[in-house]
């Protein structure tokens, strides 16, 4: 008798990188969680069959930031518009910066998106706590109760602790209780009021600029502070070709830093934002054309170690502004998968490597077991047509947010199906 | 998505005017000898001509002018324009809903053109793109990007002063960083073929890659105004001393202050202009801003003339582009 709880995923080409695993075979799930893979357990009926034939099954994609607006910002967004987003870019695990309102820097509000994200059952929503109280940068937060709440790190998002002092008392008291801080690295006295790389465009167009220096002065105190505190740093959406260059330094001397980046600092530079296309502005600014290859060859190398949406959905009135008047960010959840695919087309990164860094690759950073298809893990894939070519137009994007520079792009890669703890949240309608 | 060419209609002719970037030789050319020949009205008896009659010009100026507002006006009313200002407030109005929506009301009284000047670099853009299809804007200041009228009228002074461009050196003198009126004049003296643009300035008063802007940099004002034919001298905003980009006024006219003495460095009819208004004794000594080399009021009767042409090419291009 055919159970409805099991779910056979035939003959697709399953690429694990954490199980450096890439071959034609079947998937066979019950249970929530995956039972076998190649061979068919006895006694295993499946109630639905998957055919993957000509597609790419891999695990659910991990993305280390994407904010999802709730609570306080429903009017750009929710948990609910954002995670149906998420499940249909192949994303099953989504970590979400504190800066809501209020902001998640006690267990309550922590309890409250996870519990909210639970009763949408799209994805798993995994909040990162705030590093210090209301993100001030004076007083720590109570970071072993926001761990015990859900909490995977401890972050001061976008507003960067200027006090020393107060970092150092941040990552040595994270450290204590082994919680892993995520450091936005950005000296904000630097950063002033700008809104664009310093580079030619912005002397050109007038743009108040902010420095590579604002980035790269605060990766060097960072990881001198990590070196000091023994704490793990993970450094969130880097800019900056010299600041790859010296986080390969601190981790080629062993220190415990890491980082990701935001997948449209791979595709667009500086260049993109004549013409003052406001969709363009994002935060880090987008930098030169020797940056962005740096972010490429880093991503490569592994010393970059995740690729991530860094989805900020808005309204349209956030980018309806002069360019520095505007809100900064892109809606990216539905872009994510095959803007990484385009890495591979142009010869950055083999596949493989492409989705380590959407799925293991993120999960090792987060000490978090997911991004993987073990046999007994919790069944999240990701199915694709890898050969799908796709438009990318506000009718086609699920996500609150049509806030996206890469409208009108043809893309390749195209998500099928979405299983998040063995049921499909998405499914793509012929 | 970005589109440099959103002030040019199908035919090339001027729609809107935001920047010199991205237009040409001709066009800019073209602009000086409208203006030329609309010298001459100011001159007469009756200071009108009727070729925007029936046209309602308004000035929306979310910062604070009094000379350009005044030009700008002058210039539409010698066209025989109708023209509404509107100053606002942008400490209360500093979100871009506000200026969409303000935008909006002011099309709905059928209004043909905006004169817009803004905090923010790009403002202007915005406003040309958010705009009915029947509408011209003319950028008077857009943050620190462009004040193209300006430098245009700076190139109508030097022109009537030295004639061509080629073999011409001239020096922009001061905070280029923060400029519009410098951006905008170094890519019309780039484009009108002026053989040699100077930059001179602390390097805290320069934006970081200005040279890929096509101009020599120095930071010795006698090293750079050494052999100029025009000396544009900016004026310097006591902000900057707040910001620590320099120590002092004091210490600012001491190596970068025109004097009299200083400005024999350059070539004896060397002329001296400033987009005004000047700080005496901080960047210009009296006696050089009030001399015989001195262009700086000639500026601001030129400006209405240049503006009048602006006005009339943006207007005329919409006449023949059909929009209506």
């Amino acid at each position: 008798m055919s159970n409805a709880r099991q779910i056979l995923i035939r003959n697709g080409r399953l690429i694990d990188p954490a199980n450096a695993i890439d071959t034609v075979t079947d998937i066979y799930i019950a249970d929530k969680r995956i039972l076998a893979i190649g061979e068919q357990p006895e006694g295993f009926v499946p109630g639905r069959v998957i055919d993957a034939t000509n597609k790419i099954v891999c695990p659910g994609l991990v993305d280390l930031s994407a904010r999802l607006r709730e609570p306080g910002l429903e009017h750009k967004a929710n948990i609910g518009s954002e995670t149906k987003a998420a499940a249909k870019g192949g994303i099953t695990t989504l970590c979400f910066p504190p800066d809501t309102d209020p902001v998640i820097d006690t267990p309550a509000v922590a309890t409250l998106v996870i519990r909210r994200a639970q009763r949408e059952r799209n994805a798993r929503v995994l909040p990162y706590g705030a590093m210090t109280q209301g993100l001030a940068g004076e007083q720590l937060s109570e970071m072993v109760a926001l761990k015990r709440a859900g909490c995977i790190a401890v972050t001061n998002a976008y507003m960067p602790i200027a006090n020393t002092l107060i970092e150092r008392r941040a990552l040595e008291y994270a450290a204590t209780f082994g919680i892993i801080a995520v450091l936005r690295p950005e000296d904000r006295h630097l950063r002033d009021n700008g809104c664009a790389h310093e580079g030619p465009v912005s002397s050109r167009l007038g743009l108040p600029a902010i420095p590579e220096a604002a980035e790269t002065v605060a990766v060097a105190r960072d990881i001198a502070l990590a070196e000091h505190t023994g704490c793990h740093v993970h450094f969130r959406s880097l800019s900056s070709g010299t600041a790859v260059r010296i986080l390969e330094q601190g981790q080629q001397n062993r220190l415990p830093v890491t980082a990701d980046v935001a997948v449209h600092q791979l595709h667009l530079t500086e260049m993109d934002i004549e013409g003052f296309d406001s969709n363009c502005h994002v935060q880090p600014p987008l930098r030169s054309l020797t940056d962005r290859d740096a972010l490429r060859s880093g991503l490569a190398k592994g010393v970059i170690g995740a690729i991530c949406s860094d989805h900020q959905p808005h309204e349209p009135d956030a980018k309806e502004a002069p360019f520095p008047a505007t809100e900064p960010g892109i809606s990216g959840l539905e872009t994510l998968l095959p803007l990484t695919l385009k890495l591979v087309d142009e010869g950055v990164m083999p596949l493989t490597t492409a989705i380590a860094r959407l799925t293991c690759g993120p999960a090792d950073i987060m000490g978090l077991p997911y991004g993987r298809l073990n046999t007994g893990a919790s069944a999240d894939i990701c199915i694709f047509d890898p050969d799908k070519h796709w438009i990318v137009t506000p009718q086609n994007l699920i996500s609150a947010g049509h806030n996206t520079p890469f409208l009108g792009w043809e893309l390749t890669g195209e998500v099928t199906h979405t299983l998040f703890e063995g049921n499909i949240v998405f499914e793509r309608k012929e | 998505m970005s589109d440099q060419n959103i002030q040019l209609n199908e035919d090339g002719r001027l729609k809107h005017f935001l920047t010199i970037d991205g237009l040409n030789k001709t066009l800019l050319t073209e602009i000086l000898d409208t203006a030329e020949s609309f010298t001459g009205v100011s001159e007469r008896t009756v200071k009108k001509v009727p070729l925007l009659r029936g046209k309602v010009i308004c000035n929306l100026f979310f910062e604070n002018s009094t000379r350009t507002r005044t030009t700008f006006e002058v210039a539409a009313k010698r066209l025989s324009a109708d023209v509404l200002n509107l100053n606002i407030n942008t400490s209360a109005t500093a979100k871009g809903e506000t200026l969409l929506d303000t935008l909006r009301n002011l099309e709905a009284m059928h209004v043909d053109m905006f004169v817009v000047r803004h905090a923010d670099s790009g403002a202007a853009h915005f406003i040309a793109n958010h705009s009915a299809p029947h509408v011209s804007v003319i950028n008077a200041g857009d943050g620190r990007h462009s004040h193209p009228t300006q430098a245009m009228l700076d190139m109508f002074t030097i022109r009537r002063h030295k004639g061509e461009f080629t073999g011409l050196r001239v020096a922009i003198v001061g905070d280029i960083m923060h400029s519009r009126v410098a951006r905008s004049q170094i890519l019309a003296l780039n484009l009108l073929g002026t053989s040699e643009v100077r930059v001179i300035a602390p390097r805290t008063l320069l934006p970081a890659h200005v040279r890929t802007m096509g101009v020599h940099v120095y930071h010795d004002l006698m090293e750079g105004i050494k052999d100029v034919d025009v000396i544009i001298m900016l004026r310097l905003q006591k902000e900057r001393m707040r910001g620590a980009l320099l120590p002092s006024e004091h210490e600012y006219f001491q190596l970068f202050g025109l004097t009299q003495a200083r400005l024999a460095a350059a070539k004896p009819d060397a002329i001296v202009m400033h987009p005004g208004p000047i700080n005496r004794g901080v960047e210009i000594d009296s006696v050089v801003a009030d001399g015989p080399q001195s262009v700086i009021l000639q500026q601001v009767s030129f400006g209405i003339a240049v503006r009048m042409a602006i006005m009339s090419m943006t207007m005329g291009a919409q006449a023949q582009g059909g929009a209506r």
